[in-house]
């Protein structure tokens, strides 16, 4: 029921959107540099990645709620994985991930990316390095923490394999840490 | 019959060279030139590069089809917008439409591998599932 309206929601909100190769050619080219800027230090890309998705997620969040006319809160944590995948990525990629891997006691999920506009034409540097080291669309890591944060939830999001490294699938394992409580700001005296 | 396929880039730089045999007429689709003829392969494709100079601007094709030979070899080439040319050195019993299937196919190809972020302009392609494509491409047509 609640998967339904989330895939009508994704469906009606209406972007503006650009040409995909736009999008996999400029991606690719920062993460080329940042692979070139770091000397192929693919941890530290990830890193690098990673927070830019952050600050990206942190402001995202605030389009997505105004475009999605979402502003009921999510009962719980798989609500919010539905919107995840089936708005958010929805809306703003035009792909659905699909959700699996639950843990029973619903706090550790995985979307399954079945496509993924960044990894268009891409193939890993073949230092031997990049294929074990590099994950190529960790920003996507980093808006997710950064959105949700910005909705009082602390989560851990990190790729745990990729077609691009020669994996079947490209996952995304999600965890919530804990929902972040309204901290009272420190008192004066 | 063999045939050797090499791309040779802006600069006149090699970026990527094949050796296969046909696999038409029950061929295994193995090369099968002898160990000097390698070296002489590709001496004839890059010493051909001076006549594509020559007859890249007769006619608006990127598919130049025979431009030159050297004894029973002879060198069709392709160039692509970008300036990249497509040697591919065969024997005689060939026909052009053949070659025209196999250089598009592997054009189509070279254009997704060229779109990887990793690749620089003339630089050597390196990548494997790019190879693969070009040998089924052969296999295909030739």
């Amino acid at each position: 029921m609640a998967s339904s309206k989330a895939s009508r929601l994704g469906e009606e909100t209406r972007m503006d959107k650009v040409n995909a190769e736009l999008v996999v050619l400029t991606y690719g080219a920062m993460v080329a540099q940042l692979c070139k800027d770091f000397d192929s230090d693919y941890v530290k890309v990830n890193q690098q990645l990673d927070k830019m998705g952050y600050n990206i997620g942190l402001r995202l969040i605030e389009d997505y709620l105004a475009k999605s006319n979402t502003f009921k809160r999510c009962s719980n944590f798989r609500e919010t994985a539905e919107m995840i995948a089936k708005v958010g990525f929805k809306i703003f990629l035009n792909i659905t991930p699909t959700i699996t891997n639950w843990t029973s006691d619903g706090k550790q999920f995985s979307l399954v990316f079945d496509e993924n506009p960044f990894a268009d034409f891409v193939e890993l540097p073949d230092d031997g390095r990049a294929q074990d080291e590099l994950w190529y669309s960790n920003i996507l890591c980093g808006v997710l923490r950064g959105a949700l944060e910005m909705v009082q939830m602390q989560v851990e999001a990190k790729f745990v394999s990729d077609v691009l490294r020669g994996n079947d699938t490209t996952e995304m394992r999600i965890s919530l840490i804990r929902y972040i409580d309204d901290e009272l700001p420190p008192e004066d005296d | 019959m063999s045939y050797y396929f090499a791309i040779i880039g802006t600069q006149d730089n090699p970026l990527f060279e094949y050796e296969f045999g046909t696999s038409k007429q029950g061929g295994d689709g193995q090369s099968r030139f002898t160990e000097q003829a390698h070296h002489l392969n590709q001496f004839v494709l890059h010493s051909s590069l001076d006549i594509v100079e020559e007859v890249q601007w007769m006619n608006g094709q990127l598919y130049m089809k025979v431009i030159d030979k050297f004894f029973t070899n002879y060198i069709s080439c392709f160039m692509t917008g970008g300036n990249v040319k497509f040697l591919l050195l065969h024997q005689p019993p060939q026909t052009e439409e053949a070659i025209k299937n196999f250089f598009n196919e592997v054009y189509e190809n070279y254009v997704k591998a060229i779109m990887s972020p990793f690749y620089k302009v003339n630089m050597e392609v390196r990548s494997p599932v790019f190879r693969q494509r070009v040998a089924a491409a052969g296999r295909k047509y030739l």
